[in-house]
């Protein structure tokens, strides 16, 4: 472990459930309106059997209808009382889920801004989404709401224990008797419920993902005639699906009768004892009925508890992968003194960067990817000027991109340094070092938004004209003119829109327009035909010219024109020289050269 | 009439789940009927039992207290009447159980049906359907749509028909008891589903603005995640910041709007409900303090009032939904009602070995014409190359031979060894043209299913044979798991090159006499593309071997080279000829060559 990593697990970030604590403290006020509010509401509700008691007690038994009116008045009154305090709970239980939710999400995004891009090599796309935006909504919605709907369950329950006890202790006990029994069985239904809803889930995305890869790859199936076997390995996935649901339709179809008969169990046996307690003139008419009103009421409040409790333990899973996310070590990351002199990625003090002359150095540099056996670059040297255009030429796999990976600094070498005009790359920071560079990687990646929006992505304060410029430069203005709105054409997700082709000339034009110091193109305009790419060949020249870059391509007509060409193999530099010089030496790079063309 | 055109493949599916949805909703109504009757015994056992209130009662209480022993014994042992509510309260839970049950297997059987079917007819549509629609929101409707429609008939559906049934009978039994109760009790109904109708249809577009939200956030998220070099690479960290701030703070902020809307919904329901058991209460000790109503005739009341009052509520919010579900309903109906790919029955399987002509082929997409009036022929077990830029029409010749788009009449003719191609067995066809496409699906499965999907040999020395022939064996086995290795978002991540590479070998497996590389090496270094040419010649030998591409380099060892430029034919020779020329080919050639740089300016 790097001595980054070592740091960022000093810094002690809170650890399971203790990631909630920064985002729960703001929130005083509204847990206590939603507590009292809570405690108003369940009160309210509790006290309901009490008005069928008095109304027993006071009217019917009594053959008079005396004081109905201002009964109904102070009923009225609870009722609205009990009915204010809920929206008020409402309101603030979804404002403290709406707090810590975005919170949570924040601190996840801000994270995975940090995080090294190592990461993401081995976490896919789904995976960290499925962190950012439902784990993190799970367990806000727990807190919010599972936590003030617990308290709830449990005031009500109690409150109406308190008040079963004050009524007929003898009845209260029986009624009591009965709750853990329906409490276990809730938990023992609800235990295989969030298992089997897992299983579910899991399924479920295997289907999102079978459908997405047949309509993606329809093509393909049509041109192989796999339609039928794809249709049958659909049909086992959908099988599965059907075993499971119904599974849990079934768990779920003998959860609710067994509970509302447990329910109906309760009133069964109150009205026994009851009747047996009422007949001997030993319990009032009145305190029967509201005993059979609770023993309707009381399971629901049971079921919820249970089911919650439960939840919960579900929910701790999220909290422990979102914390893991939020304590991911930095493998990568900038030395508080560095920091303090550049300023970070979300703060930079622009005012402390030196400008870049443009000389890139790589010493001694020993590099594998993370479990890796054998080194990609070992004892990897290289001097590039300021001004300077090297090309790497070399076979898939010969180290190529791991050179751009580092002059980037999307990974760091094991042994050896990175120098950027002179000094070690790690002395300043990274956002100073990637701004200084321009990367143009060969996946062109585009966001969604017009073509300009993406070019404008190099710099963000940029003209339409200054955009334009950058375009013509890169020949991406024939892009645009073939679109009927031009520039302000939407390129789609991932600039689906577009072919790989024009995303590469937009991508190109996103870096001029960034106007950096250092040039780096990975396969930069492998896919533009070879008319364009002849076309653009005299423009990029002139992009480059005055300015260090790193070309690497697999197109002879790039590479030529470089002042540098480096042959890779194996992670070292087999031959280096000028085109014409490589050609007069007749080994690798002119047994390729000849292979290709002249064959 | 028209509904059963558009649903009819709905109907169709769900029809054969028509008898678990019937025992649904027979064994819901007993177990309704059952519900009822435990407050009765409940009822009975406080007044006629317990109150003694019989003797003044003739009927079905009387009666029944005359059956079961008399009033006296039934005193003496409460038990029974308790144990006949627990009677009473089992019949319903088994009832309910039973209907549940049904109703899921039923519901989760027409499911399965309906994503099956789907997942068949998208796999059969034409590719002009798929061009036209975008693979997202194809996904959708297979996916959240059908769960809503799930959703409508495992619950929605049945829900309403359940609600119904209930208040009809809670409202009968409440007029046969005491005409002048059941309509305090009655009045707050429409209220109670007034309201909700109209709180739920706020409640659902509250909700859907949310959705739309956090749709767009969930894209931020996305985009931000799959651009992570390119967000690294400028240094936009805190741009992207910023933009998931305004994103997420906009979703926060619907969330609260939202809840306040819900706290009010759900309280006032609450009011409503509270104020309708009020009602009865008050009226009802009004009526029993003069003697007009029965103290178990009272209770009765106030348990059925409490008993209807929230299915009532919630039936408002289901009908507000259920708008929802017939929009998703439709979306699903739209794809199973476009026509898929057909043949004639019988359709002719010869032998594809023949030289393959084109003859003045035309053809656009819509109204963008793609060939104009393209002419040449391959040679049965010889080697065409197409050379042509971006838009030329390479690709629309590979498609319309493999009859992947449909060449229509009247616009030229495409054979194979005379017979034209729309004569000949669609699959048939396709199983004997080995196509490589530029930008190849892979599946997500190992790398050994990959190749060997198409030909089912289950030869693992088959599929390395054919993965040496395409260079990628060394690739394969570099990987810890060699072969066996899962390929997609739960496995490795292929390069482009690689994956034409697998899919260079997948086509080799199957041993074609027409074998099409559709600009399928575009994404390999000159070198690999070299050496897969050079072993091609091998293992492809006496196939019909079309080879497109932008690069003259792949080309030029092809016993033929047709240049496309703009849709139509410009040059036809071989590599000698064509430099000869001084057309296209060699300027293309002199270009990549960069001889260029040598007279340009540069």
């Amino acid at each position: 472990m790097s001595a980054a990593a070592t740091r960022a697990s000093e810094a002690g970030s809170p650890q399971g459930w203790g990631i909630l604590k920064p985002h729960i403290g703001k929130l005083k006020k509204h847990i206590a309106i939603v507590i009292t509010a809570m405690l108003v509401s369940s009160v309210a509700e509790a006290a309901y059997p009490l008005f069928t008691r008095y109304a027993v007690r006071e009217f019917i038994e009594k053959e008079t209808t005396e004081g109905i009116a201002a009964y109904v008045m102070v009923c009225a009154a609870v009722i609205i009382a009990g009915g204010a305090a809920s929206v008020l709970w409402t309101l603030h239980s979804i404002t403290v889920e709406m707090r810590v939710g975005p919170a949570l999400k924040r601190d996840c995004f801000a994270r995975l801004q940090t995080l090294p891009v190592q990461y993401y090599a081995s976490n896919s796309v789904g995976y960290l989404l499925a962190r950012v935006m439902s784990d993190t909504d799970r367990i806000s919605g727990s807190i919010a709401w599972g936590v003030s709907g617990m308290l709830f369950s449990v005031c009500y329950v109690a409150g109406a224990i308190a008040f079963m006890f004050a009524l007929d202790a003898r009845l209260a006990l029986l009624l009591m008797a009965l709750l853990p029994v329906a409490a276990g069985v809730v938990w023992l239904f609800q235990r295989k419920i969030i298992v089997v809803n897992r299983r579910i889930r899991h399924v479920n995305s295997r289907i999102s993902g079978a459908y997405n890869d047949s309509i993606t790859g329809v093509k393909t199936s049509k041109s192989l005639v796999i339609e039928d076997k794809n249709s049958a390995e659909f049909e086992e996935i959908t099988a599965e699906m059907y075993r499971e649901s119904v599974r849990l339709a079934t768990l779920r179809a003998m959860l609710i009768p067994l509970v509302s008969f447990l329910g109906s169990l309760a009133v069964g046996a109150v009205l026994y004892r009851g009747g047996v307690l009422q007949r001997d003139g030993l319990l009032g008419f009145e305190v029967l009925s509201a005993f059979i009103s609770y023993a309707v009421g009381i399971i629901e409040p049971i079921m919820q508890l249970t089911r919650m409790i439960t939840d919960f333990v579900s929910v701790k899973a999220c909290v422990e992968r979102v914390s893991a996310l939020l304590n991911e070590p930095l493998t990568i990351s900038d030395t508080p003194e560095v920091t303090e002199k550049y300023g970070g990625i979300f703060d930079p003090r622009r005012d402390n960067w030196e400008p870049v002359e443009g000389r890139v150095t790589f010493e001694n540099v020993y590099f594998r990817y993370p479990g890796g056996d054998r080194y990609v670059l070992e004892d990897f040297s290289l001097d590039i000027p300021a001004g300077t255009t090297v090309a790497i030429v070399g076979e898939t796999g010969a180290g190529k991109s791991t050179i751009v990976n580092l002059a980037c600094r999307f990974y760091e070498p094991e042994r050896g340094r990175v120098l950027i005009d002179g000094r070690n790359c790690r002395e300043r920071s990274q956002l100073w070092l990637r701004s200084s560079l321009g990367c143009v990687l060969q996946d062109p990646h585009l966001f969604s938004g017009t073509i300009a929006d993406n070019i404008r992505y190099g710099k963000l304060d940029a003209t339409d004209r200054e955009v334009e410029r950058a375009a013509r430069l890169a020949s991406a203005d024939a892009v645009a003119a073939r679109l009927e709105n031009g520039y302000g054409t939407q390129v789609g997700e991932g600039g689906d829109m577009l072919s790989t082709g024009e995303k590469q000339l937009v991508s190109l034009a996103r870096a001029v327009l960034a106007d950096p110091a250092i040039f780096v193109l990975d396969e930069a305009t492998s896919s533009i035909d070879a008319e364009t790419e002849a076309l653009i060949q005299n423009a990029i020249s002139n992009i480059l010219r005055g300015r260090t870059s790193i070309v690497i391509a697999h197109r002879l007509s790039t590479i030529r024109r470089a002042d540098v060409i480096l042959v890779v193999d194996k992670g070292k530099i087999v031959e280096r020289g000028t085109h014409a010089e490589l050609m007069e030496l007749g080994g690798r790079y002119g047994r390729l050269y000849t292979s290709i063309l002249l064959k | 009439m028209v509904i059963n055109m558009r649903f009819g493949s709905l109907i169709e599916l769900a029809s054969g789940c028509k008898r678990r949805f019937a025992a649904a909703i027979l064994a819901s109504v007993a177990g309704l009927i059952m519900s009822f009757l435990t407050p009765q015994v409940v009822g009975f056992t406080v007044d006629t039992v317990l109150g003694g209130a019989a003797a003044a009662r003739a009927g079905v209480s009387g009666w029944l207290a005359e059956t079961l022993g008399g009033v006296e014994r039934l005193r003496s042992s409460l038990i029974i009447c308790a144990l006949g509510v627990a009677a009473c309260a089992a019949a319903a839970a088994a009832f309910n159980y039973i209907s549940r049950s049904q109703l899921a297997i039923g519901t989760e059987r027409f499911i399965k049906r309906l994503r099956d079917r789907l997942f068949s007819h998208t796999q059969r549509l034409p590719l002009e359907w798929h061009a036209k629609n975008m693979t997202g929101d194809v996904v959708q409707r297979c996916t959240s749509d059908v769960e809503t429609a799930r959703r409508f008939v495992s619950e929605q559906f049945i829900e309403v028909i359940h609600t119904v049934i209930l208040a009809a009978i809670a409202l009968a039994v409440m007029f046969g008891m005491n005409a002048t109760l059941a309509v305090a009790a009655a009045v707050f109904m429409p209220v109670i589903l007034g309201y909700s109708l109209f709180f739920g249809a706020r409640v659902s577009r509250r909700f859907r603005l949310c959705d739309e939200a956090e749709g767009e956030l969930m894209a931020t998220v996305q985009e931000n995640l799959t651009g992570v070099r390119v967000v690294r690479a400028f240094g936009r960290e805190k741009f992207e910041l910023d933009r998931f701030d305004i994103r997420n703070d906009a979703l926060a902020e619907k969330w609260i709007k939202l809840g306040l809307t819900l706290g009010v919904y759900w309280s006032l329901g609450d009011v409503i409900s509270a104020a309708a058991v009020l009602a009865v209460t008050a009226a009802g000790a009004y009526l029993a303090a003069s003697g007009r109503l029965s103290l178990g005739d009272f209770l009765i009341f106030l348990y059925y009032t409490l008993m209807i009052s929230g299915p009532v509520r919630q039936l408002g919010r289901t009908l507000s939904e259920m708008s929802k579900a017939v929009v998703s309903l439709r979306r699903v109906a739209d794809i199973l009602n476009a026509p898929v790919e057909t043949d004639e029955t019988g359709a002719p399987r010869p032998p594809l070995d023949g030289d393959i002509v084109f003859d003045s082929v035309s053809f656009a997409y819509g109204r963008q014409p793609a060939l104009r009036g393209v002419s040449f022929t391959a040679r049965g077990g010889a080697v065409l190359g197409i050379l042509g830029a971006t838009g030329a029409g390479k690709s629309t010749v590979t498609y319309l031979l493999s009859r992947l788009y449909e060449l229509p009449e009247g616009c030229g003719s495409i054979t194979i060894g005379g017979v034209d191609v729309r004569r000949i067995d669609r699959q048939y066809l396709r199983r004997n043209i080995g196509l490589v496409l530029q930008e190849p699906a892979l599946f997500s499965k190992t790398i050994f299913e990959n190749i060997d999907i198409a030909s089912r040999t289950g030869r693992l020395d088959a599929a390395r044979k054919s993965a040496r022939a395409a260079a990628i064996d060394s690739d394969i086995t570099a990987f810890k798991d060699g072969y066996d290795t899962l390929v997609g978002e739960r496995g490795v991540t292929l390069s482009g090159g690689q994956k034409q590479r697998v899919a260079i070998a997948r086509a080799l497996m199957l041993g074609a006499p027409v074998i099409v590389f559709d600009d399928s090496m575009s994404s390999l270094d000159m070198r690999t593309d070299a050496l897969i040419r050079e072993s091609l010649r091998r293992s492809t030998r006496g196939a019909t071997v079309i080879m497109i591409s932008h690069r003259v380099s792949t080309l030029m060892t092809a016993d033929s080279i047709v240049v496309l430029d703009g849709g139509r034919v410009a040059e036809t020779g071989t590599h000698g000829e064509l430099l000869k020329k001084n057309g296209i080919y060699r300027r293309v050639y002199d270009m990549q060559s960069a001889r260029s740089g040598e007279d340009g300016p540069s």
